[in-house]
Protein backbone atom coordinates (compact mmCIF):
# COMPACT_ATOMS: atom_id res chain seq x y z
CA UNK A 1 0.00 0.00 0.00
CA UNK A 2 2.83 2.36 0.91
CA UNK A 3 4.43 1.55 -2.45
CA UNK A 4 1.38 2.87 -4.27
CA UNK A 5 1.41 5.83 -1.92
CA UNK A 6 5.04 6.59 -2.71
CA UNK A 7 4.11 6.40 -6.37
CA UNK A 8 1.77 9.34 -5.83
CA UNK A 9 -1.58 7.58 -5.36
CA UNK A 10 -3.51 9.83 -3.00
CA UNK A 11 -6.15 7.25 -2.08
CA UNK A 12 -3.65 4.50 -1.34
CA UNK A 13 -1.62 6.93 0.72
CA UNK A 14 -4.60 8.06 2.75
CA UNK A 15 -5.66 4.51 3.55
CA UNK A 16 -2.07 3.67 4.49
CA UNK A 17 -1.98 6.58 6.95
CA UNK A 18 -5.40 5.57 8.31
CA UNK A 19 -4.30 1.98 8.78
CA UNK A 20 -1.12 2.79 10.73
CA UNK A 21 -2.71 5.45 12.92
CA UNK A 22 -4.40 3.12 15.47
CA UNK A 23 -1.12 1.27 15.81
CA UNK A 24 0.79 4.54 16.36
CA UNK A 25 -1.85 5.69 18.83
CA UNK A 26 -1.49 2.51 20.89
CA UNK A 27 2.30 2.95 21.07
CA UNK A 28 1.99 6.66 21.87
CA UNK A 29 -0.49 6.04 24.70
CA UNK A 30 1.74 3.37 26.17
CA UNK A 31 4.77 5.69 26.07
CA UNK A 32 2.86 8.58 27.58
CA UNK A 33 1.66 6.38 30.42
CA UNK A 34 5.15 4.97 31.02
CA UNK A 35 6.66 8.45 31.08
CA UNK A 36 3.95 9.97 33.21
CA UNK A 37 2.80 12.40 30.56
CA UNK A 38 -0.86 13.37 30.23
CA UNK A 39 -2.82 11.15 27.82
CA UNK A 40 -3.73 14.25 25.80
CA UNK A 41 -0.08 14.34 24.67
CA UNK A 42 -0.49 10.99 22.93
CA UNK A 43 -2.42 12.48 20.03
CA UNK A 44 0.29 15.13 19.56
CA UNK A 45 2.86 12.33 19.32
CA UNK A 46 0.68 10.50 16.76
CA UNK A 47 0.38 13.63 14.63
CA UNK A 48 4.07 14.45 14.95
CA UNK A 49 4.90 10.91 13.80
CA UNK A 50 2.45 11.14 10.88
CA UNK A 51 3.97 14.41 9.67
CA UNK A 52 7.46 12.94 10.03
CA UNK A 53 6.48 9.77 8.15
CA UNK A 54 5.11 12.03 5.46
CA UNK A 55 8.15 14.28 5.11
CA UNK A 56 10.68 11.44 5.41
CA UNK A 57 8.93 8.81 3.30
CA UNK A 58 11.66 9.24 0.70
CA UNK A 59 14.05 7.51 3.10
CA UNK A 60 12.13 4.23 3.00
CA UNK A 61 13.89 1.71 0.79
CA UNK A 62 11.02 -0.02 -0.97
CA UNK A 63 12.83 -3.35 -1.06
CA UNK A 64 12.84 -3.47 2.76
CA UNK A 65 9.97 -4.19 5.17
CA UNK A 66 8.25 -1.06 6.40
CA UNK A 67 7.95 -2.17 10.05
CA UNK A 68 11.48 -1.34 11.25
CA UNK A 69 11.41 1.94 9.34
CA UNK A 70 8.18 3.00 11.02
CA UNK A 71 9.30 1.80 14.45
CA UNK A 72 12.54 3.80 14.24
CA UNK A 73 10.66 6.97 13.33
CA UNK A 74 8.25 6.49 16.24
CA UNK A 75 11.16 6.00 18.61
CA UNK A 76 12.96 9.09 17.31
CA UNK A 77 9.88 11.29 17.75
CA UNK A 78 9.09 9.88 21.18
CA UNK A 79 12.63 10.40 22.42
CA UNK A 80 12.63 13.93 21.04
CA UNK A 81 9.36 14.73 22.81
CA UNK A 82 10.63 13.29 26.06
CA UNK A 83 13.80 15.37 25.81
CA UNK A 84 11.77 18.50 25.21
CA UNK A 85 9.60 17.79 28.22
CA UNK A 86 12.64 17.88 30.46
CA UNK A 87 14.58 14.74 29.85
CA UNK A 88 15.06 12.41 32.80
CA UNK A 89 12.47 9.86 31.82
CA UNK A 90 10.70 9.76 35.16
CA UNK A 91 8.58 12.85 35.15
CA UNK A 92 6.49 13.11 38.26
CA UNK A 93 3.05 14.48 37.58
CA UNK A 94 1.08 15.76 40.55
CA UNK A 95 -2.28 14.07 41.08
CA UNK A 96 -4.20 17.31 40.54
CA UNK A 97 -2.78 17.54 37.03
CA UNK A 98 -3.94 14.04 36.22
CA UNK A 99 -7.42 14.78 37.51
CA UNK A 100 -7.41 17.97 35.50
CA UNK A 101 -6.47 16.22 32.25
CA UNK A 102 -9.05 13.53 32.94
CA UNK A 103 -11.60 16.30 33.05
CA UNK A 104 -10.51 17.91 29.81
CA UNK A 105 -10.55 14.53 28.12
CA UNK A 106 -14.35 14.84 28.03
CA UNK A 107 -14.41 17.82 25.71
CA UNK A 108 -11.38 16.84 23.66
CA UNK A 109 -13.42 17.47 20.53
CA UNK A 110 -13.56 21.18 21.29
CA UNK A 111 -9.92 21.07 22.31
CA UNK A 112 -8.96 19.54 19.00
CA UNK A 113 -10.71 22.26 17.09
CA UNK A 114 -9.14 25.00 19.18
CA UNK A 115 -5.74 23.38 18.64
CA UNK A 116 -6.31 23.17 14.93
CA UNK A 117 -7.17 26.85 14.77
CA UNK A 118 -4.13 27.79 16.82
CA UNK A 119 -1.80 25.68 14.72
CA UNK A 120 -3.21 26.83 11.40
CA UNK A 121 -3.22 30.45 12.47
CA UNK A 122 0.52 30.34 12.87
CA UNK A 123 0.93 29.63 9.17
CA UNK A 124 1.09 32.47 6.67
CA UNK A 125 -1.28 33.01 3.76
CA UNK A 126 -1.80 31.46 1.26
CA UNK A 127 -0.60 28.37 3.14
CA UNK A 128 -3.10 29.04 5.93
CA UNK A 129 -5.96 29.33 3.50
CA UNK A 130 -4.94 26.19 1.64
CA UNK A 131 -4.49 24.14 4.79
CA UNK A 132 -7.84 25.26 6.19
CA UNK A 133 -9.56 24.54 2.92
CA UNK A 134 -8.18 21.01 2.55
CA UNK A 135 -8.10 19.83 6.16
CA UNK A 136 -11.16 21.45 7.73
CA UNK A 137 -13.43 21.99 4.74
CA UNK A 138 -12.40 18.78 3.00
CA UNK A 139 -11.78 20.44 -0.36
CA UNK A 140 -9.38 18.96 -2.92
CA UNK A 141 -6.27 20.59 -4.33
CA UNK A 142 -8.09 21.32 -7.59
CA UNK A 143 -11.06 23.10 -5.98
CA UNK A 144 -8.76 25.02 -3.66
CA UNK A 145 -6.65 26.17 -6.58
CA UNK A 146 -9.74 27.31 -8.47
CA UNK A 147 -11.13 29.20 -5.49
CA UNK A 148 -7.84 30.98 -4.74
CA UNK A 149 -7.17 31.59 -8.44
CA UNK A 150 -3.83 29.83 -8.15
CA UNK A 151 -2.40 27.08 -10.34
CA UNK A 152 -2.55 23.56 -8.93
CA UNK A 153 1.24 23.47 -8.95
CA UNK A 154 1.45 26.60 -6.82
CA UNK A 155 -1.08 25.17 -4.35
CA UNK A 156 0.95 21.96 -4.12
CA UNK A 157 4.18 23.82 -3.45
CA UNK A 158 2.53 26.00 -0.82
CA UNK A 159 0.91 22.92 0.76
CA UNK A 160 4.23 21.12 0.94
CA UNK A 161 5.89 24.13 2.58
CA UNK A 162 3.01 24.25 5.03
CA UNK A 163 3.63 20.60 5.93
CA UNK A 164 7.24 21.44 6.75
CA UNK A 165 6.09 24.40 8.83
CA UNK A 166 3.61 22.15 10.66
CA UNK A 167 6.37 19.67 11.42
CA UNK A 168 8.42 22.50 12.94
CA UNK A 169 5.43 23.57 15.03
CA UNK A 170 4.91 20.05 16.43
CA UNK A 171 8.59 20.00 17.25
CA UNK A 172 8.60 23.32 19.04
CA UNK A 173 6.00 21.84 21.36
CA UNK A 174 3.21 24.20 20.44
CA UNK A 175 1.16 21.52 18.72
CA UNK B 1 -5.96 19.50 14.81
CA UNK B 2 -7.91 16.32 14.38
CA UNK B 3 -5.80 13.45 13.21
CA UNK B 4 -8.23 12.68 10.38
CA UNK B 5 -7.94 16.25 9.10
CA UNK B 6 -4.17 15.99 9.25
CA UNK B 7 -4.25 12.75 7.26
CA UNK B 8 -6.41 14.38 4.59
CA UNK B 9 -3.85 17.20 4.43
CA UNK B 10 -0.88 14.83 4.15
CA UNK B 11 -2.60 12.74 1.49
CA UNK B 12 -3.25 15.87 -0.59
CA UNK B 13 0.50 16.53 -0.44
CA UNK B 14 1.35 13.06 -1.81
CA UNK B 15 2.64 14.46 -5.08
CA UNK B 16 5.73 16.17 -3.71
CA UNK B 17 8.27 13.42 -3.33
CA UNK B 18 11.81 13.71 -2.09
CA UNK B 19 13.40 10.28 -2.51
CA UNK B 20 16.79 10.00 -0.84
CA UNK B 21 18.57 7.65 -3.27
CA UNK B 22 18.42 9.87 -6.39
CA UNK B 23 19.31 12.92 -4.27
CA UNK B 24 22.50 11.22 -3.05
CA UNK B 25 23.30 10.06 -6.58
CA UNK B 26 22.99 13.62 -7.88
CA UNK B 27 25.22 14.95 -5.09
CA UNK B 28 27.88 12.33 -5.85
CA UNK B 29 27.67 13.23 -9.54
CA UNK B 30 28.28 16.89 -8.75
CA UNK B 31 31.23 15.90 -6.54
CA UNK B 32 32.80 13.69 -9.22
CA UNK B 33 32.52 16.38 -11.89
CA UNK B 34 34.03 19.08 -9.67
CA UNK B 35 36.87 16.86 -8.45
CA UNK B 36 37.67 15.70 -11.99
CA UNK B 37 37.71 19.30 -13.23
CA UNK B 38 40.01 20.40 -10.40
CA UNK B 39 42.33 17.48 -11.10
CA UNK B 40 42.56 17.93 -14.86
CA UNK B 41 42.46 21.72 -15.17
CA UNK B 42 43.98 22.95 -11.92
CA UNK B 43 46.58 20.64 -10.40
CA UNK B 44 46.87 18.28 -13.42
CA UNK B 45 47.53 14.57 -13.63
CA UNK B 46 51.07 13.54 -12.77
CA UNK B 47 53.34 13.67 -15.81
CA UNK B 48 54.64 10.13 -15.49
CA UNK B 49 51.16 8.66 -14.98
CA UNK B 50 51.38 6.16 -17.85
CA UNK B 51 54.36 4.38 -16.31
CA UNK B 52 53.69 5.18 -12.66
CA UNK B 53 50.28 3.52 -12.64
CA UNK B 54 52.03 0.16 -13.12
CA UNK B 55 54.06 0.59 -9.94
CA UNK B 56 52.56 -1.31 -7.00
CA UNK B 57 52.79 1.69 -4.65
CA UNK B 58 50.92 3.96 -7.04
CA UNK B 59 48.32 1.35 -7.91
CA UNK B 60 47.84 0.67 -4.19
CA UNK B 61 47.40 4.36 -3.41
CA UNK B 62 44.72 4.77 -6.06
CA UNK B 63 42.89 1.54 -5.24
CA UNK B 64 42.95 2.22 -1.50
CA UNK B 65 41.52 5.74 -1.76
CA UNK B 66 38.92 4.47 -4.24
CA UNK B 67 37.89 1.60 -1.96
CA UNK B 68 37.47 3.99 0.99
CA UNK B 69 35.29 6.24 -1.16
CA UNK B 70 33.15 3.32 -2.36
CA UNK B 71 32.71 1.80 1.11
CA UNK B 72 31.95 5.17 2.73
CA UNK B 73 29.34 5.88 0.05
CA UNK B 74 27.84 2.42 0.66
CA UNK B 75 27.46 3.38 4.32
CA UNK B 76 26.10 6.79 3.32
CA UNK B 77 23.26 5.09 1.43
CA UNK B 78 22.23 3.31 4.64
CA UNK B 79 22.93 5.78 7.44
CA UNK B 80 20.08 8.14 6.53
CA UNK B 81 17.40 5.45 6.40
CA UNK B 82 15.58 4.62 9.65
CA UNK B 83 15.68 0.98 10.69
CA UNK B 84 18.47 -0.09 8.31
CA UNK B 85 21.27 -1.92 10.14
CA UNK B 86 24.74 -0.38 9.76
CA UNK B 87 27.09 -2.84 11.45
CA UNK B 88 28.19 -4.76 8.32
CA UNK B 89 28.75 -1.64 6.24
CA UNK B 90 30.72 -0.09 9.13
CA UNK B 91 32.89 -3.19 9.52
CA UNK B 92 33.72 -3.23 5.82
CA UNK B 93 35.58 0.04 6.40
CA UNK B 94 38.05 -1.93 8.51
CA UNK B 95 39.28 -3.63 5.32
CA UNK B 96 41.09 -0.57 3.88
CA UNK B 97 42.38 0.15 7.38
CA UNK B 98 43.88 -3.35 7.54
CA UNK B 99 45.28 -2.91 4.03
CA UNK B 100 47.10 0.29 4.95
CA UNK B 101 48.51 -1.27 8.13
CA UNK B 102 49.85 -4.20 6.10
CA UNK B 103 51.25 -1.86 3.42
CA UNK B 104 53.05 0.24 6.05
CA UNK B 105 54.48 -2.97 7.54
CA UNK B 106 55.74 -4.10 4.11
CA UNK B 107 57.21 -0.70 3.37
CA UNK B 108 59.10 -0.71 6.69
CA UNK B 109 60.32 -4.27 6.02
CA UNK B 110 61.41 -3.68 2.44
CA UNK B 111 63.09 -0.27 2.62
CA UNK B 112 66.17 0.85 4.56
CA UNK B 113 65.45 2.72 7.78
CA UNK B 114 67.51 5.68 6.57
CA UNK B 115 64.95 6.36 3.80
CA UNK B 116 61.88 6.26 6.07
CA UNK B 117 62.08 9.93 6.96
CA UNK B 118 62.16 11.07 3.32
CA UNK B 119 59.35 8.65 2.41
CA UNK B 120 57.20 9.87 5.26
CA UNK B 121 57.66 13.58 4.59
CA UNK B 122 57.58 13.19 0.80
CA UNK B 123 57.68 16.19 -1.47
CA UNK B 124 54.21 17.51 -1.17
CA UNK B 125 52.82 16.97 2.32
CA UNK B 126 51.58 20.55 2.50
CA UNK B 127 49.83 20.23 -0.86
CA UNK B 128 48.16 17.03 0.23
CA UNK B 129 46.90 18.63 3.45
CA UNK B 130 45.66 21.62 1.47
CA UNK B 131 44.18 20.00 -1.62
CA UNK B 132 42.31 17.05 -0.14
CA UNK B 133 40.11 19.39 1.94
CA UNK B 134 39.78 21.75 -1.07
CA UNK B 135 38.69 18.86 -3.29
CA UNK B 136 36.29 17.73 -0.53
CA UNK B 137 34.49 21.03 -0.10
CA UNK B 138 31.97 20.83 -2.96
CA UNK B 139 31.26 17.09 -2.62
CA UNK B 140 30.70 17.55 1.13
CA UNK B 141 28.33 20.47 0.62
CA UNK B 142 26.42 18.54 -2.06
CA UNK B 143 26.20 15.37 0.02
CA UNK B 144 25.07 17.23 3.16
CA UNK B 145 22.41 19.03 1.12
CA UNK B 146 21.12 15.70 -0.17
CA UNK B 147 21.25 14.23 3.33
CA UNK B 148 18.93 16.94 4.63
CA UNK B 149 16.23 14.65 3.21
CA UNK B 150 17.52 11.76 5.25
CA UNK B 151 16.47 10.66 8.72
CA UNK B 152 19.60 9.39 10.49
CA UNK B 153 19.44 7.95 13.99
CA UNK B 154 22.59 9.92 14.79
CA UNK B 155 23.00 13.18 12.85
CA UNK B 156 26.63 13.41 14.00
CA UNK B 157 27.44 9.94 12.64
CA UNK B 158 25.63 10.70 9.38
CA UNK B 159 27.65 13.92 9.05
CA UNK B 160 30.88 12.02 9.68
CA UNK B 161 29.95 9.46 7.01
CA UNK B 162 29.18 12.33 4.62
CA UNK B 163 32.61 13.81 5.45
CA UNK B 164 34.38 10.47 4.95
CA UNK B 165 32.60 9.96 1.62
CA UNK B 166 33.66 13.42 0.44
CA UNK B 167 37.22 12.92 1.69
CA UNK B 168 37.42 9.48 0.06
CA UNK B 169 36.24 10.92 -3.23
CA UNK B 170 38.68 13.84 -2.96
CA UNK B 171 41.60 11.54 -2.15
CA UNK B 172 40.69 9.14 -4.96
CA UNK B 173 41.05 12.06 -7.38
CA UNK B 174 44.02 13.76 -5.72
CA UNK B 175 45.94 10.45 -5.83
CA UNK B 176 46.18 10.79 -9.65
CA UNK B 177 48.24 13.93 -9.11
CA UNK B 178 50.14 13.19 -5.93
CA UNK B 179 53.84 12.42 -6.59
CA UNK B 180 54.42 10.83 -3.17
CA UNK B 181 53.81 7.11 -3.36
CA UNK B 182 55.07 5.62 -0.11
CA UNK B 183 52.42 4.00 2.11
CA UNK B 184 54.13 5.90 4.94
CA UNK B 185 53.08 9.16 3.27
CA UNK B 186 49.61 7.83 2.52
CA UNK B 187 49.03 6.59 6.06
CA UNK B 188 50.09 9.92 7.55
CA UNK B 189 49.03 12.88 5.42
CA UNK B 190 46.01 11.42 3.64
CA UNK B 191 44.75 10.21 7.00
CA UNK B 192 45.18 13.60 8.66
CA UNK B 193 43.44 15.38 5.78
CA UNK B 194 40.64 12.78 5.65
CA UNK B 195 40.12 12.86 9.40
CA UNK B 196 39.83 16.65 9.31
CA UNK B 197 37.16 16.53 6.60
CA UNK B 198 35.32 13.73 8.45
CA UNK B 199 35.40 15.81 11.63
CA UNK B 200 34.02 18.87 9.85
CA UNK B 201 31.30 16.65 8.38
CA UNK B 202 30.40 15.36 11.85
CA UNK B 203 30.15 18.91 13.26
CA UNK B 204 28.04 20.11 10.34
CA UNK B 205 25.90 16.96 10.48
CA UNK B 206 25.08 17.53 14.12
CA UNK B 207 23.60 20.89 13.18
CA UNK B 208 22.17 20.24 9.72
CA UNK B 209 20.92 16.66 9.80
CA UNK B 210 18.65 16.82 12.84
CA UNK B 211 15.07 15.88 11.94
Amino acid sequence: MMRGAIGGDEKAYRSFLHSVTPHLRAIARRRCRAWGMPPSDAEDVVQDVLVTVHLKRGTWDQTRPIGPWLATIVRNRAVDLQRRRGGGGQIAVPLEDVVETLGTELDSEADDLADAERLINRLKDPARDIVRSISLDGAGVKETAARLKMTEGAVRVALHRAMKALAALYRSGNG
Amino acid sequence: MKTDDLIRLLAADVHVREPLGPAIARALGVGVVVCAALLVFDIHLRHDLATAIMLPRVAFKILLTLSIAVLAIGLLERVGRPGVPLATAERLLLLPLAAIVIAVGLELALTPAASWGARLVGRNAGWCLFYIPVFSAVPLAAILTAMRRSAPESPTLAGAVAGLSAAGMAAAFYAWHCPDDSPLFLATWYTIAGAAVTGVGALLGRRLLVW
